[in-house]
């Protein structure tokens, strides 16, 4: 398994990412940080669970990588995220990556959550102070041209 | 031939298990598998047809042709993030 690509239960620790995709060649690196929101519209979340299809998803986090490299010039890439559950404010996926320059940090950082966040089998439920809770299934079907 | 299938997040519990096994006959497609599961489970009915399905942890097509030993999922709406 790649330290660096991966799935975890465990708190994300984005300082030691970003630290393990930094390089003397690279000038540049972006770090995106999705943390569990308090509010969707008026809703309250009290917790997210989150689950996932883990050799599918571990796979497609690889394509993305490969995708990645593919497209722009960059150093390393890191892409992690949290499984089970999460409170309020804590860190869901990082994603952080660095590049020479940091146009190709940015946009290579950007299109790799966007990408993960439209294909990766990962799914959230939203658990309300009410004891709701409701799988989050609105995009998209996933794979779809 | 028989395949089990996996079952994530809404689908899982609409269905009260986390795998069925379908029966399918051979050369089988994902077309005939979503069939299959739409009439023996109702109520995956509506997020099925919402769904993709995975074969060997990849996404695939209607008429992809399906083999005995295939890890063969339905996978909803993804929202990770």
């Amino acid at each position: 398994m790649n330290p660096m690509i991966r799935l975890t239960h465990d708190p994300i620790d984005y300082h030691a990412l970003t630290e393990a995709v930094r390089s003397p060649r690279c000038g540049a690196v972006a770090l995106f940080l999705g943390t569990v929101r308090d509010l969707t519209g008026d809703q309250r979340t009290e917790f997210l669970d989150y689950e996932a299809y883990p050799p599918m998803a571990e796979k497609k986090l690889a394509e993305i990588e490969a995708e990645v490299r593919r497209r722009w010039a960059v150093g390393e890439v890191a892409m992690v995220h949290r499984l089970g559950r999460l409170g309020a404010g804590e860190v869901s996926v990082a994603v952080a990556v660095s590049a020479p320059h940091r146009t190709a940090a940015f946009d290579a950082c950007r299109f790799a959550i966007d990408t993960l966040k439209e294909l990766v089998p990962i799914w959230k439920k939203e658990n309300g102070p009410d004891g709701s809770g409701e799988w989050v299934h609105q995009s998209a079907k996933p794979g779809s041209p | 031939m028989t395949l089990t299938v996996h079952l994530f997040a809404r689908g899982r519990e609409l269905v009260g298990a986390d795998t069925v096994a379908a029966e399918l006959p051979a050369a089988a497609t994902v077309a005939d598998l979503r069939r299959t599961l739409a009439a023996r489970f109702p109520a995956l009915a509506g997020l099925l047809a919402r769904s993709a399905v995975a074969v060997n942890h990849d996404f695939a097509e209607d008429n992809r042709v399906l083999s005995p030993g295939d890890e063969v999922a339905v996978i909803p709406p993804v929202s990770g993030g």
